[in-house]
């Protein structure tokens, strides 16, 4: 006769304590760290090339890790900008783990007091059940995907902090139901702020910076 | 989806606790799922048969309970299933929010045998 043990434990527990053990050791340090999640092409490189440039026109450092399958376009372009970034290659997982943050953070010079971007894979499924070391999560999207992201993956954007819609030149051109979007977006994550950029003219991004800048106020508080 | 390494954590968690109870067989595993989480039955007892092949996991049998993704109403308060794509309240039509029931992932339980000690506690 089989015997019933009661379990009860998270699946992804390991991953848990690997995160949480990298959280404390990079705020310990006063190092802020932002999960950038966004489906393939939103503009989430964009996104933090934009925040990048004003960050250090502000005096402040930071340091970027970017999650891809393979390729290392995004790192080359941001190196570039003079950009202190480092590749992650998956190899077809589709979402970063804390073991693999756990691996590069020895490799790449994280300054006390600075912002560490950590970009992810491009999915809006997998990288939303990983914690990976992060103060919050950004999710973002893209006008060009449409307004029904936050109904199709609600827990995305349940998981993230706030909201960064993207490419807002284009609403018009793609007949963006913005009504539509925010109604879903305040159905699965009541508490997530919406950010509106053009990545184009960096319209958007002194608000967003801004909003960083008090959610980091927020949680060090 | 990432079934394979659900699986592997699934199976090193329940040779952990099989383990500490002296067990030599897992027969069961109990895994609850919220909808939100998208994973797929099938995918995760194939992977879950790949990689506990030779252990003492192997041929143990998949029960997923799947939780409902669980909406409340910001206009009545009611709570309710998500239906389809809609954050809509069946009763007033007012707009739902989550309330976290869906989003679950957890080994529940597991079913052993040959772990003597606790023998005694079950029924």
């Amino acid at each position: 006769m089989g015997i019933d043990i009661v379990v009860k434990r998270a699946i992804y527990e390991e991953n848990d304590a690997r995160a949480k053990a990298i959280h404390e050791s990079l705020s310990a340090r006063g190092v802020f760290t932002v999960n950038v999640l966004g489906g393939p092409g939103a503009g989430k490189t964009s996104l933090i090339s934009a925040l990048a440039r004003r960050i250090r026109a502000s005096g402040d450092q930071l340091a970027v890790i970017e999650g891809d399958l393979a390729s290392d376009i995004d790192t080359r372009a941001l190196r570039e900008l003079g950009i202190d970034a480092y590749q992650i290659e998956t190899g077809g997982d589709c979402h970063l783990n804390a073991a693999m943050i756990e691996a590069v953070l020895p490799r790449l010079r994280v300054e006390d007091g600075s912002w560490l971007f950590i970009e992810n894979i491009g999915n809006l499924v997998c990288p939303a059940e990983f914690v990976i070391g992060e103060d919050l999560k950004l999710v973002v999207v893209g006008v060009s995907e449409g307004g029904d992201k936050p109904y199709k993956y609600p827990f995305i954007f349940n998981k993230s902090a706030a909201c960064v819609l993207t490419k807002v030149d284009l609403k018009a051109a793609m007949g963006f139901d913005e009504a539509f979007f925010q109604a879903g977006l305040a159905a699965a994550s009541p508490q997530a702020a919406l950010l509106p950029l053009n990545g184009r003219t960096g319209e958007g991004a002194d608000r967003i910076l801004e909003w960083l800048r008090s959610a980091r106020e927020r949680l060090r508080a | 989806m990432h079934e394979a390494s659900a699986a592997a954590s699934i199976l090193r968690i329940a040779l952990e606790e099989a383990s500490r109870r002296g067990a030599t067989r897992v027969t069961r595993l109990r895994v609850v799922a919220g909808e939100a989480t998208g994973y797929m039955e099938e995918s995760l007892a194939f992977f879950l048969g790949v990689l506990s092949k030779g252990g003492a996991a192997e041929g143990a049998a998949l029960e997923l309970s799947c939780v409902k993704t669980r909406l409340r109403c910001r206009s009545c308060g009611a709570e309710f299933d998500r239906r389809g794509s809609s954050f809509a309240c069946p009763s007033c039509g007012g707009p739902g929010e989550l309330t976290g029931a869906g989003d679950e992932f957890y080994l529940d339980s597991i079913e052993i045998e040959g772990g003597s000690e606790w023998a005694s506690t079950s029924s």
